[in-house]
C-alpha cells in the first residue's frame, strides 16, 4: 500500500492511500466536528459541518469524503472555517426545537455542543415548526422529528448496517423527515428495535425511554462483553448510583457499534426481584436456595447415578448460547469423554 | 436492415424519391406542427378540420402530415402549405375555421391567405396586412437571425419518420464515426469543435468524454438528460418531439467514444409526446439495425432505453439523476468521485443534456471546423433559448453565440409588447441572474454571463417590463428552488426557507432595518456550503437583483412601496377625487362592492375590504383610478 505525505496544520505526518482528511486529523489528534459522519458507514458529506482548507483548493472541503493526497496541507481552523461552520449551527438551529431544559439529550448532545464551541448563542433565524407526531409507540425507545438535524445517521445505520430497511426519508426540502413508508409509528413496521438508531442519533430526537431519567453528567460508563450471546459485543452500561439505567454499543472487534435488541435493552434483568442469585435444589418438591458446592455435588451425584443404572445414553445435555463457544466446547467434551454419550446440543440453531 | 453506409445511402434515397413522388403527384403538403405547444393551442383541431374541409370538397391528392414545434410559439397553432413551385406559406393563429378558410382559397383557389400568414401579412400591422407579399422564411425577422444547428429538423421533418430523419443525413455520422474514426479520433474531433454542455454547466463534452474513454474497458453507460426542470425553458422537449433521432445518433456516437453498449434517455414523465415519439424513434432505430448489435457492420452494440422521471427539479442535477434511475431517492451525492469515473451503478457513466447530443451529428458530419467558426471565443456553436415573459414572440430561438441580447429581444424577440419599457432579462432561470437594460448590448456566452453574475443555464430566457417587480421576480424563483430542495443538507433546505421566510415578509410589508443585509450574508453562506449546484445556485436570483436593483429592495422595507405595483400589501387602489366623473363602473365591476359613491360624490374604495384584484383601474374608462 503506497503511503502519502500529508501535512495537518503544519504537522506532517504519513498515511496510507485511501485515507480520509478526517481519518488524517484522528491520527494527529486534532478535533474535527462531525454530525453526519460516522465510522463503518460510507461517508455522504450532507451535514456540511467538517470542512477544512486545503492549500491549493478553491472551496473549503469536507474532510470526511475528502481522500488525502501526496503533499496535502491542510488547515483546520481559520475565520472562513469557523464561520462556515457557524453558519450550519445557525441554519441547524433555526429549524430545531430548542428545548435543551427538559431534552433528555442535555449534556451529551451535538448540535449542543458545537453551538456553544462556535459562539450561537441566540438563533437569529427561525423556521415554522411543521405538525409533525411524535412517535412514542416503542417500548423502548421515542422519536421526536421536531429535535432531529437530518444527520441521517440512523436511516443508513438501519439500512446499510442492520440492513432492516426500515426508516427512510419521507417528503423532500425543508419538509424531508426521518420516518417509515407511508409514515407507519415504529410499532407498525418491521422494526427489531435493534437500538441502533438511537444509538447513533447526536441530537435527542432519537432518545431511549429511560434516558429520562438520567443526565450524562450523573452516570458512569462501564466497558463490558455482552453477555447474551458468544458473538462478544462490546458495550458500555450506563450506571447511575449502582445500578444500570442504559447501555451502548462501543466499537468492539465483533459488534463494530452495533447492538441487537438484548444486549442494548434487555438489561433490566440485573435489579429484578424474581433474578435468581444462588442454585436452588428441589428437596420435597420445593426448590431451596443451595450453595455452590452442594449444586455440583448433586449434579455429580445424580448424573453419575442415572449412568450405573440405565447406562450414558439415557442422559442428554443441553447448554445454552449464552455461554461462550470455548464453554460450549468443554461441555460438549464433558458429554461425550466423562459421560460417555454424544446426546448433546446447543439452543443456538440459527 | 441498414447494415453499411451504401444501405443507408439506398434507404436515404429510396425516402427522397418517395418524397419526390408524393410532391410531384400532389397538389400540396401541408404540415400542422404538433409539438406540445402547438398542441395545447388547438393543433388537434386544426389538423382535423383540414382533413375534414378537404374531404368535403373531394380534394384527395393533398398530404397533411404533422411535424414538430418550429420554435415560433407565440404563433401556434401552425399550418405549413406547401404549393409546387411556390414559396412556403406559414399560417400563424391557425384555429379550426381559419383552417377550412386556407383548404378554400389557398388550395383550392391557389392564392395565398397573405394577412394570416407568418411570413406575410400575419406579422404586421393591420393595415399593412392585405397588401403584404408572402416572403422567404428567412426574411421574416424571427428566423432570419437563427442559425438553426440543434434545431435543425425541428418543425421541418416529420419527427416519427427515420427516412425524413435520414434525408437530411441522418445516421451519417454514426456510419462515419464507426468505419472511419477510432473513438480517440471521435473525442479529438468534440473537442476540437469547443461544444461545450447546454445542460447549464458548460464544460467541454469533448473533455468530458476523454474522462471516461480513459477508465479501464469494462461496463459503461452513457446518459441523456432530458429532465428539463428549469421553468421557461423547453428547448429539450421541442428537439425529443420534433427530432428525436437527432439525440439517438448523438447518444450512439457517445457510447463509442467512450466505450459503451448501453444508454439511459431520463425524461420527465410530463413530457408524454417527447417520450412516445422517442420510444417511436428508438424501436425504428432498432428495427433498421441502426441500434442493437453489429451496427453498421462493425463490432459496437449499442442498446437505448428510456427512463422516466417524477418532476423533481433536483433530479436534472448529474448525480441525483443517476440515484434516481438506479431506482434510489433522488438526491445528489457528493463529487468527486465524478460520474465518469464512478456513475451509474459505480460504472463510468457520461451525461449530456439533449441539446449537446443534438450537436453531435453536424459537427461530425461538417467538421469542428465549421462548428468553431460560430460563435464567440470560448464559446462555439449556438444556443437554443426559450424567450418567455414580456416578450412579443414568444418561442424557441437558435442563435449563434456572442449574439447580443438587444438582438435577441428586438430583432428576434419583436421587442416588448404594447410599447413597455425593458428592464431586465432573467437568464439561467431559477439558478440564474438577471442582466438589466445597461447591459443589452452585452454579447450573450458563457464569459459574459459570468461576469455579468448570472449564467447561461439551459437557455431559459424571460423578459422583464418596466411592470414587473425585482423583489417579487426573486421571490418566486426562490419560492421554485425552495420548494425543490431535495433536503439533503442544511445550508439549502434550512436556509432557501430561512431566505423565503424574509422575502415574503418583506412584499407584505413587514421587512425590517438589516434584512437585506442578512439575505446577502445568507444567500453568499448557502451558495459557498451547499452539497449541490441547487443549493450552490439557489440564492442567484436575489443576490444579482439586489445587485443591480437595490433601491427596490429598499423601497419595500424602508417606504414599504412597490414600484412596479405588484407587491399588492404594498399599494392601493385609488380613486382620484378630482378626476372622478362620477359615471359609477368600477363599482359595478368590483368584485367584493367596496367602491362607493353616487352622482354628486365622488366614489371611494373602502380601503379595508379591497382585494386589489384591480379590475375597477381597469374598467375606469377616464383613468381616474391609480395605484398608489
Ligand atoms: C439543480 C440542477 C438541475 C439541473 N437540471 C438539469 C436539466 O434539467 N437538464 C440538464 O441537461 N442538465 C441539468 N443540470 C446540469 C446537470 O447536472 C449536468 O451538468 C448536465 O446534464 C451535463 O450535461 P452537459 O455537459 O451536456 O451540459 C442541472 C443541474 C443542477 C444543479
Ligand atoms: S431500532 Fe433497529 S431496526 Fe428499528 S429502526 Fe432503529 S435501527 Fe432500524
Ligand atoms: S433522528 Fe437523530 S440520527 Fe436520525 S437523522 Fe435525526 S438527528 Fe440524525
Ligand atoms: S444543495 Fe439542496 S438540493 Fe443539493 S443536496 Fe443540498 S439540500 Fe439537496
Ligand atoms: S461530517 Fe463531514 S459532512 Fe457531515
Amino acid at each position: 500500500m503506497q503511503m502519502l505525505n500529508v501535512t495537518i496544520d503544519g504537522q506532517r505526518l504519513q498515511v496510507k492511500e485511501g485515507t480520509t482528511i478526517l481519518e488524517a486529523c484522528e491520527l494527529t489528534g486534532v478535533e474535527i466536528p462531525t454530525l453526519c459522519y460516522l465510522k463503518h458507514l460510507a461517508p455522504e458529506g450532507s451535514c456540511r459541518m467538517c470542512v477544512v482548507e486545503v492549500k491549493g483548493a478553491r472551496d473549503l472541503k469536507v474532510s470526511c469524503a475528502t481522500m488525502c493526497d501526496e503533499g496535502m496541507e491542510v488547515v483546520t481552523m481559520n475565520e472562513k472555517i469557523y464561520a462556515w461552520r457557524r453558519f450550519i449551527i445557525e441554519m441547524l438551529l433555526a429549524d430545531h426545537h430548542i428545548d435543551c431544559f427538559s431534552c433528555s439529550d442535555t449534556g451529551q448532545c451535538k448540535l449542543y455542543q458545537y453551538a456553544l464551541d462556535y459562539g450561537v448563542n441566540e438563533p437569529r433565524f427561525k423556521v415554522e415548526a411543521r405538525d409533525w407526531e411524535k412517535d412514542e409507540s416503542n417500548k423502548f425507545f421515542d422519536y421526536d422529528p421536531h429535535k432531529c438535524i437530518l444527520c441521517r445517521r440512523c436511516v443508513r445505520v438501519c439500512n446499510e448496517r442492520q440492513n432492516n430497511h426500515t426508516l427512510s426519508l419521507n417528503g423532500r426540502g425543508i419538509d424531508t423527515v426521518v420516518g417509515m413508508p407511508f409514515n407507519e409509528l415504529f410499532i407498525d413496521s418491521n422494526c427489531v428495535s435493534c437500538g441502533n438508531c438511537v444509538s447513533v442519533c447526536p441530537t435527542g430526537a432519537l432518545s431511549t425511554k429511560s434516558s429520562k431519567h438520567y443526565r450524562a453528567w450523573e452516570v458512569t460508563k462501564t466497558r463490558t462483553t455482552c453477555s447474551y450471546c458468544a458473538v462478544g459485543c462490546q458495550m458500555d452500561l450506563v450506571v447511575k448510583k449502582g445500578k444500570v439505567v442504559g447501555v451502548e454499543p462501543a466499537d468492539g472487534h465483533s459488534n463494530k457499534g452495533l447492538l441487537c435488541v438484548k444486549g442494548k435493552f434487555a438489561y433490566k434483568f440485573i435489579d429484578h426481584p424474581d433474578r435468581l442469585t444462588t442454585p436452588l435444589i428441589r428437596k420435597d418438591g420445593v426448590l431451596e436456595p443451595a450453595s455452590w458446592d452442594e449444586a455440583l455435588d448433586c449434579v455429580v451425584d445424580n448424573l453419575q447415578r442415572i449412568k450405573a443404572e440405565s447406562g450414558p445414553d439415557a442422559i442428554a445435555g443441553f447448554s445454552s448460547s449464552r455461554t461462550t463457544n470455548e464453554d460450549n466446547y468443554a461441555f460438549m467434551k464433558m458429554m461425550r469423554a466423562a459421560i460417555g454419550t454424544n446426546n448433546v446440543d446447543n439452543c443456538a440453531r440459527v | 436492415m441498414i447494415r453499411t453506409l451504401q444501405d443507408l445511402k439506398e434507404f436515404q434515397e429510396r425516402q427522397e424519391e418517395r418524397l419526390r413522388q408524393q410532391e410531384a403527384t400532389t397538389r400540396a403538403q401541408i404540415f400542422v406542427g404538433m409539438g406540445t405547444c402547438g398542441i395545447a393551442a388547438g393543433a388537434q383541431d386544426v389538423y382535423d378540420a383540414i382533413c375534414d374541409e378537404l374531404k368535403k370538397r373531394n380534394i384527395e391528392d393533398v398530404v397533411v402530415a404533422q411535424t414538430g414545434c418550429i420554435g415560433f410559439c407565440a404563433q401556434e397553432p401552425l399550418a405549413e402549405v406547401n404549393l409546387p413551385g411556390s414559396q412556403k406559406v406559414l399560417y400563424g393563429h391557425v384555429d379550426p375555421e381559419k383552417a377550412r378558410e386556407i383548404v378554400a382559397q389557398h388550395i383550392e383557389g391557389g392564392k395565398a391567405v397573405s394577412q394570416w400568414a407568418v411570413n406575410g401579412g400575419g406579422m404586421l400591422a393591420e393595415e399593412l396586412q392585405a397588401e403584404a407579399q408572402i416572403v422567404d422564411y428567412n426574411e421574416v425577422p424571427f428566423f432570419k437571425h437563427q442559425v438553426r444547428i440543434a434545431l435543425r429538423n425541428c418543425g421541418v421533418i416529420n419527427p416519427e419518420s427515420l427516412g425524413e430523419y435520414t434525408v437530411r443525413d441522418g445516421y451519417r455520422s454514426l456510419a462515419k464515426v464507426l468505419t472511419e474514426m477510432t473513438p480517440a479520433e471521435v473525442i479529438e474531433e468534440i473537442k476540437k469543435s469547443g461544444l461545450r454542455g447546454r445542460g447549464g454547466g458548460g464544460f467541454s463534452t469533448g473533455t468530458k468524454w476523454d474522462f471516461a474513454h480513459k477508465q479501464p474497458p469494462g461496463q459503461k453507460y452513457i446518459v441523456c438528460n432530458a429532465d428539463e426542470g428549469d421553468p421557461g425553458a423547453f428547448m429539450d422537449r421541442s428537439i425529443l418531439e420534433g427530432d428525436p433521432h437527432s439525440v439517438v445518433e448523438g447518444m450512439a456516437i457517445g457510447a463509442y467514444a467512450i466505450g459503451a453498449n448501453k444508454g439511459y434517455v431520463y425524461c420527465r414523465a410530463e413530457y408524454p409526446i417527447a417520450v412516445k415519439r422517442l420510444n417511436l424513434a428508438i424501436s425504428q432505430a432498432k428495427e433498421q439495425g441502426l441500434l442493437g448489435k453489429n451496427i453498421f457492420g462493425t463490432d459496437f452494440e449499442f442498446d437505448l432505453e428510456v427512463r422516466l422521471g417524477a418532476g423533481a427539479f433536483v433530479c436534472g442535477e448529474e448525480t441525483a439523476l443517476l440515484a434516481s434511475i438506479e431506482g434510489e431517492r433522488g438526491e445528489p451525492r457528493l463529487r468527486p468521485p465524478y460520474p465518469a469515473v464512478s456513475g451509474l451503478w459505480g460504472k463510468p457513466t457520461i451525461i449530456n443534456n439533449v441539446e449537446t447530443f443534438a450537436n453531435i451529428a453536424p459537427i461530425i458530419n461538417k467538421g469542428s471546423g465549421w462548428f468553431g467558426s460560430i460563435g464567440s471565443d470560448n464559446s462555439k456553436g449556438t444556443k437554443v433559448f426559450a424567450l418567455a415573459g414580456e416578450i412579443n414572440n414568444i418561442g424557441l430561438a437558435e442563435i449563434p453565440m456572442g449574439t447580443t441580447l438587444r438582438e435577441v429581444i428586438y430583432d428576434i424577440g419583436g421587442g416588448v409588447p404594447e410599447g413597455k419599457r425593458f428592464k431586465g432579462a432573467q437568464t439561467g432561470g431559477p439558478s440564474g441572474g438577471c442582466i438589466p437594460a445597461e447591459y443589452l448590448d452585452t454579447p450573450i456566452d458563457y464569459d459574459n454571463l459570468a461576469k455579468l453574475g448570472t449564467i447561461m443555464g439551459s437557455g431559459g430566457l424571460i423578459i422583464m417590463a418596466e411592470d414587473t417587480c425585482m423583489v417579487d421576480l426573486a421571490r418566486f424563483f426562490l419560492d421554485f428552488t425552495q420548494e425543490e430542495s431535495c433536503g439533503k443538507c442544511p445550508p439549502c433546505r434550512v436556509g432557501t426557507t430561512v431566505m423565503l421566510d424574509m422575502l415574503n415578509r418583506i412584499v407584505e410589508g413587514k421587512g425590517e432595518a438589516g434584512d437585506l443585509e442578512k439575505l446577502e450574508e445568507l444567500g453568499k453562506n448557502i451558495k459557498a456550503a451547499s452539497l449541490c449546484g441547487l443549493g450552490q445556485t439557489a440564492p442567484n436570483p436575489v443576490l444579482s437583483t439586489m445587485r443591480y436593483f437595490r433601491e427596490e429592495y429598499e423601497e419595500h422595507v424602508r417606504d414599504k412601496k412597490c414600484r412596479a405595483g405588484v407587491c399588492t400589501a404594498l399599494f392601493q387602489y385609488y380613486i382620484i377625487p378630482e378626476k372622478c366623473k362620477r359615471c359609477g363602473i368600477c363599482a359595478k365591476v368590483c368584485p367584493v362592492q367596496c367602491i362607493s359613491g353616487d352622482r354628486k360624490t365622488p366614489y371611494v374604495i373602502d380601503q379595508d375590504l379591497c382585494i386589489k384584484c384591480g379590475a375597477c383601474m381597469e374598467a375606469c374608462p377616464f383613468d381616474s383610478i391609480i395605484k398608489r
